[in-house]
């Protein structure tokens, strides 16, 4: 027979045979999945942060669908209207969600903290905190080595000049990824809006504070003194603003104006972050 | 027997598939940055790479060489790999779920790689028998891991070095991949085949 013919004649019987046995093999091992499962997941940040508690998002939308007790509210960085959403699909009441930022607890970059000694390892917070707390002799200041940089989902942060990172509003979906990273817990998580903001994450004793690092809070206490609504504290020598008094009640914030060494101040970017809650508003409606 | 612990020996060091033949480079590269991931995918390879010599060989003693195709060879085993790995796919999600959430993405980038097909190919070339192909395909299977698994190990230690910034990514994989390469080029001629 002409081998042409021949080729012609076991190609088209290898291609069928293979193709006949995928056609069964996909009835008989056809896997259920719910659909619901993809339109969840489809509506899903994706960015896999995990600060739902799963493994990503796929292991969410799984989890929503499928098991009734768990709360559609998980996913932080989708926010409210994901939230509703995810509550609509699968059946459930969304409550109510505060949407959050990160929000950097330390402006003593290069300039203004001191260095106990000069650190030459790897380029990393935690692998540099391991070693006496730090090169930087505020053991409660932001290291700067960006580990919270490198691991932030979103791509919503850089390092400035000054060796402190830089929040970019716009990006940051608030999942707390960099919280969980930073060794000396200078990131924070504020509501979105947040009228003040203490830049220090310093429990030193005043005059300490003071010697390493010219804009730290010395716990003086005259913010506290200054707010008309009692939303700032000092504990620890420390100032902690209840940022959920600020945004009911503060108009004029006075205790920025008053605090000698310049810890306490406006959050930055206000107009960004104006912007973006009307966005939400939007979005929600 | 003697043959066979050669043939073994011989596909898992000396001609190992990635550092001398310089096959299957584009899962050796892009699987070997964790080392969990990279040991899923030996695994993968292994198991693949055995089971489809296994039916390459069928294919090949009891279609091709009865009718004189053996120039199809590369055509036919190219087909069957790529339906053979949807079939195991398919199997494996069916029965065995836990194995394919940590196997399932790697299966399907197997499907057309060339170490899979290299290793049937080879089979026939060299006119092996049924259980000499199925050794030469274990050892070739694992020969891949070993190779991948010290990639990751190695690109693990690397994330923390200080590389020149030029370099850094594919540019010292690279550069570390031809020194592993080196360092097994002190295997050959230990067997001659």
């Amino acid at each position: 027979m002409n081998t042409s013919i021949m080729v012609l004649i076991v190609m088209t019987m290898v291609g069928l045979i293979f193709g006949i046995i995928l056609a069964y093999a996909n009835k008989k091992f056809a896997v259920e999945v719910n659909p619901l499962i993809h339109i969840v997941e489809d509506i899903l940040p994706k960015g896999q942060c995990g600060a739902c508690g799963y493994a990503g998002c796929q292991a969410y939308a799984e989890a929503v669908v499928l098991n009734p007790d768990v709360p559609p509210t998980l996913c932080i960085p989708g926010k409210k209207p994901v939230a509703n959403m995810v509550g609509e699909l699968t059946g459930k009441v969304a409550p109510e969600m505060e949407p959050r930022v990160a929000h950097v607890r330390c402006s003593g970059g290069h300039s203004k903290a001191i260095k106990n000694y000069k650190y030459q390892g790897i380029e990393d917070c935690v692998a540099a905190s391991l070693l006496q707390g730090g090169p930087k002799g505020c053991q409660h200041g932001c290291l700067g080595f960006g580990t919270c940089v490198k691991n932030c989902p979103f791509d919503a942060m850089s390092m400035s000049e000054e060796g402190l990172p830089i929040i970019d509003d716009k990006k940051c979906t608030g999942c707390g990824k960099c919280e969980t990273v930073c060794p000396k817990h200078v990131m924070q998580m504020v509501p979105i809006g947040a009228p003040v903001t203490v830049n220090c994450n310093s429990k030193d004793k005043g005059a300490v504070a003071r010697k390493l690092c010219t804009v730290s809070c010395i716990g003086c206490g005259i913010c506290s003194k200054n707010c008309p609504h009692g939303a700032v504290k000092v504990e620890n020598s420390l100032a902690i603003v209840d940022s959920s008094i600020c945004l009911e009640k503060c108009t004029d914030p006075t205790c920025t104006a008053k605090c000698p060494t310049g810890a306490i101040v406006p959050a930055i970017g206000v107009a960004s972050i104006t912007e973006s809650k009307k966005e939400i508003a939007a979005n929600t409606n | 027997m003697e043959q066979y612990f050669t043939i073994f020996i011989s596909a898992v060091v000396v001609n190992n598939f990635v550092l001398t033949r310089f096959l299957g480079l584009c899962i050796f590269f892009g699987v070997s940055k964790n080392l969990n991931a990279s040991i899923g995918m030996g695994m993968a390879v292994t198991s693949v790479m055995t089971l489809s010599s296994m039916l390459a060989w069928i294919v090949h003693h009891f279609v091709l060489v009865t009718f004189h195709l053996q120039f199809l060879t590369t055509a036919v085993f190219v087909l069957l790999i790529a339906s053979f790995v949807q079939l195991l796919e398919m199997i494996i999600k069916k029965q065995a779920p836990a194995l394919y959430n940590m196997w399932g993405i790697y299966l399907l980038l197997i499907a057309t790689n060339c170490v899979v097909l290299g290793v049937p190919l080879i089979n026939a070339d060299s006119g092996y028998s049924f259980s000499l192909s199925v050794v030469h395909a274990i050892g070739s299977g694992l020969g891949f891991a070993l190779a991948i698994v010290l990639m990751a190990s190695l690109r693990e230690k690397l994330r923390l070095a200080d590389v020149p910034k030029s370099l850094q990514g594919l540019g010292i994989a690279f550069i570390l991949a031809g020194m592993l390469a080196l360092a097994f080029l002190g295997f050959s001629g230990m067997i001659a085949l």
